[in-house]
């Protein structure tokens, strides 16, 4: 596994996956990598856990714009979590924020996807 | 008196643009910029090096000048490359991308002009200068 993915795990059938260091394309396709498996085992809903993230480039950005198209063809969903503000403002620039969803806590995330 | 500037030269290997951004953080550190502010500065930066390193089509070092003012930064991302035609660049828009075969890539410019309060190309077959300014509200 990729030093970029600290951990994963489930909860209430989604897959929580956290990150650790920067989001670029290499730190993009490890997070595509654990989804595209998963989905293929039937998951559907996946949470990305940003807490170690303080740092992305729009290429790594990129990659979860595929994910989310992937999951629109299992009607699945992706959300994130702990996103430090630049961040945030960046996914919603690239428009992420209209097909996936920004959650303040993992149990709101959980609650809610 | 001479205005204070930083000069990095950056070769382009992976990852070389956290130089940069590193650097922006001990300048925005300096001139008391908000979390905010240098979190914006250093994402503009990544995105302005990565488009040097991937477009240039140059080995040739890439050079970032910080210009620092009392009421704004100033960033300048210099490479020696075959240059680009701003007017060609399309404004990316996520429907747009959404159920193409295709990459999902090409955010830098619209980034790095939503982040910063003024951005300038000068382009040509020599090269490209991007240069990126940051207000600063005392």
């Amino acid at each position: 596994m990729s030093s970029f993915i600290k951990s994963t795990k489930e909860a209430n059938q989604i897959i929580i996956i956290e990150t650790d260091g920067y989001l670029n394309n290499e730190g993009g396709e490890a997070i595509s990598a654990i989804c595209y498996e998963k989905i293929k085992g039937g998951q559907h809903k996946f949470l990305i856990n940003m807490a170690g993230t303080k740092v992305v480039n729009s290429i790594g950005v990129s990659i979860l714009i595929e994910i989310i198209e992937k999951l629109q063809e299992v009607n699945g969903k992706i959300g994130y979590y702990n996103l430090a503000p630049i961040v945030a403002k960046t996914f919603n620039i690239m428009g992420l924020t209209k097909y996936s969803t920004v959650f303040a806590t993992e149990e709101e995330a959980v609650g809610a996807l | 008196m001479k205005k204070p500037t930083v000069e990095l030269k950056l070769p382009i290997l992976p990852n070389m643009e956290l130089i940069a951004t590193q650097t922006a953080e001990v300048i925005a550190r300096h001139m008391n910029l908000t979390d905010d502010q240098s979190g914006e500065i250093s994402m503009a930066l990544i995105e302005a090096c990565i488009n040097a390193f991937e477009h240039s089509k140059t080995d040739s070092n890439v050079f970032i000048h910080f210009l620092i003012e009392e009421d704004s930064l100033v960033m300048k991302v210099i490479d020696q490359g075959i240059g680009f035609d701003k007017t060609k660049v399309e404004i990316p828009k996520i429907e747009n991308k959404m159920g193409k075969e295709e990459r999902k890539r090409g955010w830098g410019l619209q980034l790095i002009q939503e982040l910063m309060d003024s951005v300038e190309f000068e382009s040509n077959s020599d090269g490209t200068t991007v240069t990126m300014k940051k207000n600063i509200k005392h």
